[in-house]
């Protein structure tokens, strides 16, 4: 059984969050090891294997990156463990410029409303790249998608680069 | 994950480390990211009327393994042919600066960043 079938969810990009923490919660106290305190070993071995899954199954689907990572996934192409290189210039000119803003930030890290204003602008291109993803997955456009997700993990790389400023600042 | 004192020479005291005007007919520009780990590196190469690298400059934000890989390569590519330093492969950097089997992927960026500024030379100089 896949991820998208334990959540009994189609295996789309686009998900709605809340609904898919109810079926987790659900399926959580359904599968928990403590319901099977006095089964025999056996059956608390599988609870544990099976909630040990939903775990992962959870993590895997609630963050858009690894959600798609996930489809193409099934769909018989690995981004996971690939060690291919990007070359688009554009893209790479606006990381390069993303990463000189977030040395500017480190060099003033009690400046909230310039961290935030960078949450907010990456916040706004990611969306744009997940949408842009969600169209080609939806679309079987395996190959774009597969683009997409690669440019969506520098943007998550950015996003941590920004919280360790904003840690640093605490 | 204890680094190699080589990565961490050229980590501490990078080599090279800026840039030159890449409209300059004379420079070859080459820019790739690793999705892996969200890295990028800029690497330039000057390149002279024999097509000798005369200077390399480099440019990469990334863990110390990305940075000593560029470091290195920029030192390695001058006075070499663009033919020369296009035959340098990622497992030369990966063995002289020891890089565990989780890094090499930076080494992979390296050569890359060296490739995609050779296709950009010959690209702006076909004909």
């Amino acid at each position: 059984m896949n991820h998208f079938e334990l959540f009994d969810l189609p295996a789309a990009f686009e998900i709605d969050a809340a609904d898919l923490q109810q079926r987790y919660r659900k399926l959580q106290q359904q599968l928990h090891p403590d319901r099977f305190a006095r089964g025999s070993e056996r059956d608390k071995l599988l609870a544990v294997q099976h909630s040990a899954q939903l775990n992962d199954a959870y993590q895997t689907l609630k963050t858009p990156l690894y959600r798609a990572e996930y489809i193409l996934q099934l769909r018989g192409i690995d981004l996971q463990h690939e060690q291919q290189t990007i070359r688009d210039p554009d893209f790479l000119m606006a990381q390069m410029e993303w990463r000189e803003r977030i040395e500017e930030l480190k060099q003033a890290a009690d400046n909230f409303a310039a961290i935030d204003s960078a949450y907010r602008d990456l916040e706004a291109q990611t969306r744009e790249l997940q949408h842009e993803l969600e169209r080609h997955i939806a679309a079987d456009e395996n190959e774009a998608a597969a683009i997409a997700v690669r440019k969506l993990k520098f943007m998550h790389k950015l996003r941590s680069e920004i919280e360790r400023v904003e840690d640093s600042a605490d | 994950m204890a680094y190699s004192e080589k990565v961490i020479d050229h980590y501490e005291n990078p080599r090279n480390v800026g840039g030159f005007d890449k409209n300059d007919p004379s420079i070859a520009t080459g820019m790739v990211g690793a999705p892996a780990c969200g890295d990028v590196m800029k690497l330039q190469l000057k390149v002279n009327a024999q097509g000798i690298i005369e200077d390399a400059k480099f440019k990469t934000y990334g863990c110390g393994s990305a940075i000593a890989s560029s470091s290195l390569v920029t030192e390695w590519v001058k006075g070499k042919s663009l033919e020369e330093a296009g035959q340098l492969k990622n497992t030369q950097i990966a063995e002289e600066l020891a890089l565990p089997p989780v890094k090499i992927h930076c080494s992979i960026l390296a050569e890359d960043a060296i490739k995609a500024a050779i296709e950009d030379y010959k690209s702006r100089h076909a004909g």
